[in-house]
């Protein structure tokens, strides 16, 4: 749920990384706040969390500067991806308006990227979302495990697990080093924010 | 679902919100929306990361929500909690808005609740939840 408050001249969106867990969602927010500036992004906050598992959220804040006049702030929030908190997946996907599903490269979580898929779209089919009109981008996560010869799904089967119908940007992505993490970023943020614009123009 | 705000409404909603809260001693008041956007906030937050605020604020109050459901409750419409020095209320405003106000130990909750339930219907209209 976009907010736009003329009076300042400002756009709000909130963006959600969805995905099965240890999948690398809170790394790439991780990675996004230590490469930012202070201008830019605000504080990180990380609660619940139980070693490196997400237990309810993470957050932060972004200043993305200008379009045709309107600052623009965006929300980045993480899921938890472990299947037993699907109750807090769907509070945090509350509102939101755009989507990065984050897949796990290791061949042996093929069908945890799967059944997260399938998961994220029942959850939006609950909100009356349908998962083909919201902004999403694919990120194929863990790429730099190839290097150290861990058997990794290929780009090819996993665009054809996931991203076949759907045919939407996706990108080969290492989190733990950087990879792959801004331009994800700003594929989803282009499109969430044209998508909001869109819906403002048309009222 | 998304919200457009006129200059005008953010105004009306300041208006009402100083004239009910912060001129009854709230320290601090913000009105977000269910997603964690931060609509308006006033009072003097200065050292207070009120973006961080908002997002934990509506989390929270969506937390309570879910919470309620499993115990049979319809919803709680009010959250409060007390601090040494601080209090904060939360209230849901409509269908999809909580409005938080921060509060010091020199004012009473009673004049808080009080001082919301005037301004609730008066906010309404400008969030489109009449
Ligand atoms: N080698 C490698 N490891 C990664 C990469 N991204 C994440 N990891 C590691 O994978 C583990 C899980 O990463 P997280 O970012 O915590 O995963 P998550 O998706 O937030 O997991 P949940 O919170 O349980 O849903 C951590 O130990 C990360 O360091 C990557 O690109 N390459
Ligand atoms: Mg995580």
């Amino acid at each position: 749920m976009a907010f736009i408050d003329l009076s300042k001249g400002e756009v709000q969106c909130k963006i959600v990384y969805y995905g099965p867990g240890r999948g690398g969602k809170t790394t790439n927010l991780l990675y996004i706040h230590r490469a930012m500036s202070e201008k830019i992004r605000g504080k990180m906050v990380t609660i619940d969390t139980k070693g490196d598992r997400t237990l309810f959220f993470d957050f932060l804040p972004l200043a993305l500067g200008k379009i045709h006049n309107l600052s623009i702030k965006i929300q980045l929030y993480t899921v938890p991806g472990q299947v037993m908190y699907n109750a807090t997946r769907k509070l945090v996907l509350k509102g939101v308006d755009g989507l990065v599903f984050v897949a796990d490269s290791l061949k042996v979580q093929k069908d945890k990227n799967i059944q997260s898929l399938e998961n994220l779209r029942e959850n939006l089919a609950d909100e009356n979302i349908d998962l083909k009109d919201i902004p999403l981008v694919m990120q194929y996560n863990k790429r730099d495990l190839a290097e150290a010869n861990i058997p990794l799904l290929s780009i090819a089967e996993m665009d054809a697990d996931l991203n076949s119908e759907l045919k939407v940007p996706w990108f080969e992505a290492s989190a733990l080093k950087g990879q792959g993490v801004f331009e994800t970023l700003r594929e989803i943020s282009k499109r969430t924010v044209k998508q909001v614009s869109r819906k403002l123009l048309s009222k | 679902m998304d919200l457009v705000m006129s200059k005008e409404a953010v105004a009306g909603i300041v208006r009402v919100l100083d004239e009910h809260l912060l001129r009854s001693g709230a320290d601090c008041v913000l009105l977000v929306d269910q997603s964690g956007n931060l609509i308006v906030n006033r009072g003097d937050p200065s050292n207070l990361d009120v973006v961080a605020l908002a997002a934990l604020s509506a989390a929270n109050f969506g937390a309570t929500a879910e919470i309620a459901k499993l115990i049979g409750e319809e919803d709680f419409t009010l959250l409060f909690h007390k601090g040494k020095k601080e209090n904060i209320h939360f209230s849901r405003v409509g269908k999809n808005y909580l409005l938080i106000i921060l509060f010091n130990k020199d004012v009473s909750l009673g004049l808080i609740r009080l001082k919301v339930s005037k301004a609730l219907p008066q906010i309404l209209p400008y969030l489109g939840e009449e």
